[in-house]
């Protein structure tokens, strides 16, 4: 389109775009008019559908419930045709005391009542405050997330934020996590640190006995304050580099002019200090680093570079800058210097820098190669740097040739390759740097906690290959002892499939191998299902999003998806924000597995959103993410801490609340189905009214609660140190349907024991004095207080970690069942209401006598004694990783655990080369047309004061239109700041 | 999310790093292993063995005697008679034998049992006026809806007290006598504070007399239909044992849990010889006036005697129950024992 201001035209076309989500570089500030909004923007576009979010365990609650609501039903059948059986053969004959109503009018009809009394009877079998208790219980599990000061970074001052409440113990069941690399993984920072010039290597710092120190924060670092153009913000540790600058050592020289000399940088003064502007932050370590070694690069116009080296000023004639691309690997600048000579100087990938080199430099070569590897190995991106002298001639000729192919219409491309090729040719090595991608503080540490917790990382990015897979080694996730790693890179669907096929049937020809030697005593394994756990070794799989989008096709997918599995790495690479949720939800759909995204940026949104849990981590990239996410916080590290810590203790908790609820649902209803084979069938409860009403609300809630709510198995500096434990969440073992069958079996044999025990006594039951006291009232007093009792000390049974809260609400509920019961039982109430508080005085009588304190005695100690024998006997056979760690921590409690050090290994490496650069192509030919200059700027010492009023004429402009989001242009010179 | 915080500064949000907020209060975390059970186990199976024994040993002491009556020797007679309901009205008596060979020492008390008679109906446990029986005005006149169909009358007269409990109420008296040499003596029967204390002064009163005699002020009601005498004639000989509080009622009105129970009837008074010892051996009669009908739901009535100790009556079912349980910990104890030394002695389970 075109857009027409004061009566100038200006076209509009996709360089000129901006897309939501984009970072503004290079310049302060734009202007810009909005065309597409909220849903039509590109972003929005990729972000997929919001998803309800629920829980495994609310899923399998509601079969639960479903199951129980079936089960009361068929409670009701039993009961109504005994009800019908009874009414039959003996109800009629109790007609004469108790006669038929106008509404029972046969004992089909009877029975059919009796099933709806029974209904409602029994209803409390099916857990309703259960939903209300598990609200509460995750509430107060955010909270706990929300709290955790180990989950705040001090310096963005952020507290980890739990944004729903509905998944918390979800957390506990992570089996896949989607990583976004930049800003999550790693800070987006990078940092020159180490080099190698002529064969040296600088940046190591040896101890007085020459071995490698660590380097802390505690090191020294080198002191740049004699240089005056330094930035304060670049650290470097070894002197000995400084020691070789100040000396003049000619290579280090060379080698630092080539940094200051050879990028696409633009600086710019601001507040005094010099300010570099880079497309990519490699290029500004580079760049830093040159200058704090003394080799400043100060300004540039289209035409030169300005230099200040070693505090003098030089001025180089730029000539051509012979620019990076994808397939060049390489950038190359060629300058003629203050005494005329000129020069080419050339950084890029060492593989190409070395096939372009002079014989002459053969030896350097490969003592720089094997430094090179030691890099790589360090998970740093290296870079070869080389130069070349050229005479006049030679480069006019060139430059001819240049100019023609330059306008050349057909095949351009190609011949300006290699003429860049040419020119290139026979250069002379100066060394390499390695440049560090700074990961987030712990990310490996964090990274191997979660592999060994089973948890499947996968690394979802943007970025390009070589970058992803070195972050991949930088932070553990790819090692040099795996046995493979697989790079799926194919271009078509057929090509991506054979790739697939291959890398699969290596993985499992080799497992085969090493299984079939334990073949002959365990056939179970022979089973394919089972075979994916049996793979010992380590495989790692790197695919790039065109291939990806080939291997998210119907039929690939589950072939992809299966290699996947296999390996114990993923690394996804140019990927799409839509692809990122697709292999999610590929995951979800077939895996069954509770899949988290973490991502920091825009682009994660849509598969934070499609994974079941989103994670965001507030970082420099906006809110986008957090906004997505369910949980947000600053540090990627944070993460060990939610999932192995809060995580953990959500599933364990929800799983044992659970399994307590529904046993004494069962344990405190079933009653009344016993009693109903006594009592005719005749929907006569157990219990008194009150007492139902209150049994689930007073007695039993708050001791389940406070379970739900503090309870730890293991404490969190255990949890972080044996991920292992984490393992019985994803396998779902804590709370699944065996388990429920198991508890309602045990709720059921403890009504069963609850009725019959006092059944057994009370039918031949006097009291002291000779009054009788088998009669109802009596009978309900003393299974309720014998349930009350029986329910606590199981709860007691169940808590792990009794704190202050935990005794009170238990012995609290234990004393305000008596209390409550006295109350209800008492003089007062029943004077006021005598129909509805028509127990009164059985808690007197009954509980005075030691006969019902010998049934409630016994009761107890029978329903409590088999499960205390079942847990102590299970703890001791068939102990779980939980139950050694306890012991442990039971073992060492008085000794204070240090915390241990999962240090990143140091690895000498066998692998290749990473090359920096992740930028586009095009950059330098900006730079040379001058077009991104301004234009009053020819050198940098004026720029201030010049820009300084126009930008105050912004301000007015802005201030005038008052909507800066809506419309607002820019004079035409300033029109070109925009890119 | 949280709470916003009025401080500012670098470390605003910071949460608090209190014990509450980080999950580190102090707590007593009790671990679950053989070894730290099986003394509280062991413990437990002694407590149990020494209960039972004890009790068994108390069991031992006490005596009971059940006469069953229903259709037993000249009750047979009234069994028969009872089973035509145009025979309501007729008194019916009849006499059985029996003989204790053991002196019964000390307190014996006299219940009446039936069998097969469901008290625990809900409908029946319903049917009654908790409201009328203690005594208030608008209730004896108006009895609660739950009273139906025992509530009015056909003449709509209010049946005081209403409901099918009180309908049912067991009437058979018995007469105990105890054949010595020098002939029969008539056992003497205290049937007075057969009730708890509280059903007699709280949960039942007499409605408000304001210087009226009894029968005056349960004017307009009526007596339950399968009553023979209205409420304040249950007692002749004494008048304050008389309409609602009167013992007899009290202990039928408290239902029976079960459809077996027995209910008290009286005991024995032992002032005089030969009785201050408690009931001696001989031979015995029991004279019943036959009046409640039991062959309609197939239930049978018997007379019982026993001695009580001090957890009640003859219990057998504690005693047994605790001796089974005793020996099942105990049982469990060694299962447990075992398994402690052979596995889990030095935690040689608990090590990785």
């Amino acid at each position: 389109g075109t857009l027409t201001w004061r009566g100038n035209k200006y076209s509009l076309d996709n360089g000129k775009m901006l897309l939501r989500g984009c970072i503004l570089r290079n310049t302060e500030w734009c202007f810009g008019m909005v065309i597409f909004a909220g849903l039509q923007t590109k972003l929005m576009q990729n972000c997929g559908k919001t998803k309800f979010k629920r829980t495994t365990i609310d899923k399998l609650m509601n079969t639960l419930v479903l199951w129980i609501f079936a089960f009361l039903i068929c409670m009701g059948v039993i009961l109504a045709t005994g009800n019908t059986i009874w009414e039959t053969w003996i109800g009629r004959g109790f007609e004469m005391f108790l006669p038929w109503t106008k509404f029972q009018i046969g004992t089909v009809f009877s029975g059919f009542l009796t099933f709806w009394s029974y209904i409602i009877i029994l209803n409390t079998v099916v857990p309703i405050s259960l939903y209300v208790s598990v609200e509460v219980l995750r509430l107060g599990h955010s909270f706990f997330i929300n709290w955790d000061v180990k989950m705040y970074d001090c310096q963005t001052n952020t507290a980890a934020v739990a944004r729903t409440t509905t998944l918390n113990e979800e957390l506990g069941q992570v089996e896949f996590i989607f990583s976004d690399k930049t800003g999550t993984l790693t800070q987006n920072i990078m940092v020159f640190s180490k080099c190698s010039i002529n064969g040296t290597i600088y940046g190591d710092v040896y101890d007085e006995f020459g071995h490698r120190k660590e380097i802390t924060e505690k090191t020294a670092c080198v002191d740049f304050s004699y240089n005056l153009l330094s930035d304060g913000a670049f650290k470097f540790y070894d002197n000995t580099l400084v020691e070789a600058v100040k000396q003049k050592d000619s290579a280090v020289q060379e080698f630092l002019r080539l940094l200051a000399l050879c990028h696409t940088v633009m600086s710019e003064e601001s507040e005094g200090k010099l300010v570099y502007q880079a497309q990519s932050p490699d290029e500004a370590a580079l760049v830093t680093a040159a200058r704090n070694f003394g080799f400043a690069f100060w300004s540039r116009t289209p035409e030169s570079i300005t230099v200040c080296e070693m505090g003098q000023v030089v001025t180089y004639q730029l000539l051509a800058i012979l620019d990076f691309n994808n397939t060049r690997k390489r950038m190359s600048v060629i300058v003629r210097d203050a005494q005329g000579r000129i020069k080419l100087y050339c950084k890029g990938a060492d593989t190409i820098i070395f096939d372009l080199l002079d014989p002459s430099s053969k030896d350097l070569m490969h003592t720089t190669s094997e430094q090179l590897n030691e890099f790589a190995g360090e998970g740093l991106r290296t870079l070869a740097l080389a130069y070349k002298d050229l005479d006049e001639e030679y480069y006019d000729v060139w430059m001819k040739k240049f100019l023609f192919v330059s306008t050349v219409l057909e095949n351009r491309e190609d011949q300006l390759a290699a003429l860049h090729e040419e020119i290139e040719r026979g250069m002379k090595l100066l060394g390499a740097t390695a440049i560090e991608d700074k990961l987030q503080e712990g990310v490996p540490e964090t990274i191997s906690k979660l592999n060994l917790a089973d948890i499947k990382i996968w690394v979802l990015t943007g970025d390009k290959q070589e970058t992803a897979v070195n972050i991949g080694y930088s932070c553990n996730m790819l090692r040099d002892d795996m046995t493979d790693v697989f790079v799926v890179s194919g271009h078509t669907l057929t090509e991506v499939q054979q790739q697939l096929r291959k890398a699969k049937e290596r993985i499992l020809s080799l497992s085969r191998v090493s299984d079939a030697r334990n073949d002959e005593d365990n056939d179970i394994f022979a089973d394919d299902s089972v075979f994916e756990e049996a793979i010992i070794t380590e495989y790692a799989l790197v695919i790039n999003g065109h291939s990806l989008a080939h291997a998210l096709e119907p039929q690939l997918e589950i072939v992809f998806l299966d290699l996947a599995c296999l390996c114990k790495t993923v690394i996804c690479c140019r990927v799409t924000p839509m692809q990122k949720a697709q292999v999610v939800e590929l995951v979800r759909k077939h895996k069954r597995a509770v899949t988290l995204a973490v991502g920091d940026g825009a682009n994660d949104v849509s598969m934070i959103k499609t994974s079941h849990i989103g994670v965001g981590i507030s970082g420099q990239e906006g809110m986008q993410a957090v906004l997505a996410s369910d949980y947000s916080f600053a540090q990627f590290r944070y993460l060990q801490r939610l999932l192995l810590v809060h995580g953990r203790w959500s599933y364990f908790r929800m799983s044992n609340f659970l399994s307590y609820f529904f046993y004494k649902n069962f344990a405190f209803t079933l009653v009344h189905f016993w009693y109903g084979f006594y009592c005719g069938f005749s929907a006569q409860t157990v219990y008194d009214q009150w007492f139902i009403t209150l049994f689930n609300i007073v007695y039993t809630s708050l001791p389940v609660l406070a379970m739900g709510l503090f309870d730890q198995d293991v404490n969190d500096q255990n949890s972080l140190r044996h991920p292992s434990l984490y393992k019985s969440g994803q396998n779902n073992l804590l709370f699944n349907k065996r388990q429920f069958f198991l508890c309602t079996v045990h709720g059921m044999t403890t009504s069963f024991l609850l009725f019959f025990i006092p059944y057994g006594a009370f039918s031949v039951m006097v009291k002291e004095d000779g009054s009788h006291s088998s009669d109802q009232q009596t009978f309900a007093v003393t299974i309720a207080t014998s349930l009350v009792i029986v329910v606590s000390v199981q709860i007691g049974l169940s808590m792990h970690y009794w704190t202050a809260v935990n005794h009170l609400f238990v012995w609290g509920s234990l004393a305000m069942y008596f209390v409550i019961l006295f109350a209800m039982q008492s003089d007062g109430l029943f004077g006021v209401l005598p129909n509805i508080f028509s127990f009164v005085g059985a808690a007197r009588n009954c509980l005075s006598e030691k006969s019902v304190w010998l049934v409630i005695l016994l009761t107890t100690a029978v329903c409590i004694v088999p499960d205390l024998f079942v847990r102590s006997i299970r703890a001791s056979l068939f102990p779980t990783q939980t139950d050694r760690v306890r012991q442990l921590q039971q073992s060492c409690k008085r000794q204070r655990p240090e915390e241990q050090n999962l240090r990143r290994a140091c690895r000498t490496s066998s692998r290749r080369s990473a090359y920096a650069f992740s930028h586009q192509e095009g950059f330098g030919e900006l730079i040379t047309s001058g077009k991104n200059m301004r234009t009053s700027r020819v050198s940098s010492t004026c720029s201030y004061e010049r820009t300084a009023p126009s930008s105050k004429w912004i301000e007015n402009v802005i201030k005038r239109t008052n909507a800066v989001s809506c419309i607002s242009f820019g004079s035409p010179n300033k029109s070109i700041k925009r890119k | 999310m949280g709470k916003e915080k009025s401080k500012s500064g670098p470390l605003a949000r910071r949460p608090d790093n209190s014990a509450f907020k980080q999950q580190r209060l102090p707590a007593w975390t009790p671990m679950l292993t053989a070894s730290t059970v099986l003394p509280s186990f062991y413990l437990l199976a002694l407590i149990c063995m020494l209960l039972g024994v004890w009790l068994l040993l108390t069991v031992q002491n006490t005596q009971e005697m059940k006469v069953d009556y229903t259709e037993a020797g000249s009750c047979n007679l009234c069994f028969e008679m009872r089973k035509n309901v145009s025979n309501a009205g007729q008194k019916c008596t009849c006499m059985i034998m029996f003989s204790i060979e053991k002196a019964f020492k000390g307190d014996v008390f006299i219940y009446y049992g039936l069998r097969n008679f469901h008290q625990n109906l809900r409908r029946y446990m319903d049917s009654r006026d908790d409201g009328q029986m203690l005594g208030r005005k608008s209730n004896l006149k108006s009895p609660s809806s739950y009273c139906k169909p025992f509530d009015v009358d056909e003449k709509g007269v209010p049946i005081a007290p209403c409901g099918a409990v009180a309908n049912s109420m067991f009437n058979d008296s018995f007469i105990l006598t105890y054949y010595t040499i020098n002939g029969p003596t008539v056992v003497p029967l205290l049937r007075k504070g057969l009730t708890w204390y509280t059903d007699k002064n709280v949960k039942y009163r007499n409605p408000k007399m304001d210087n009226l005699t009894l029968p005056e002020v349960f004017e307009g009601t009526t007596r339950p239909p399968y009553w023979q005498k209205p409420v304040y004639q249950l007692d002749p000989f004494d008048p304050n044992n008389n309409g609602f509080i009167n013992d007899d009622l009290l202990v039928w009105m408290r239902e029976a849990a079960f459809p077996n129970f027995k209910k008290l009837y009286g005991f024995l008074y032992r002032a005089n010889k030969p009785f201050t010892k408690g009931l001696p051996a001989g031979n015995y009669s029991v004279a019943i006036s036959y009046n409640f009908p039991v062959q309609y739901f197939k239930g049978r009535k018997e007379v019982v005697l026993t001695t009580v100790s001090w957890f009640g009556g003859q219990n057998h079912f504690l005693p047994i129950a605790y001796l089974v349980t005793s020996g099942l910990i105990l049982l469990t104890a060694v299962v447990l024992t075992v398994v402690w030394w052979k596995f889990g002695k030095d935690g040689k389970n608990m090590a990785d």
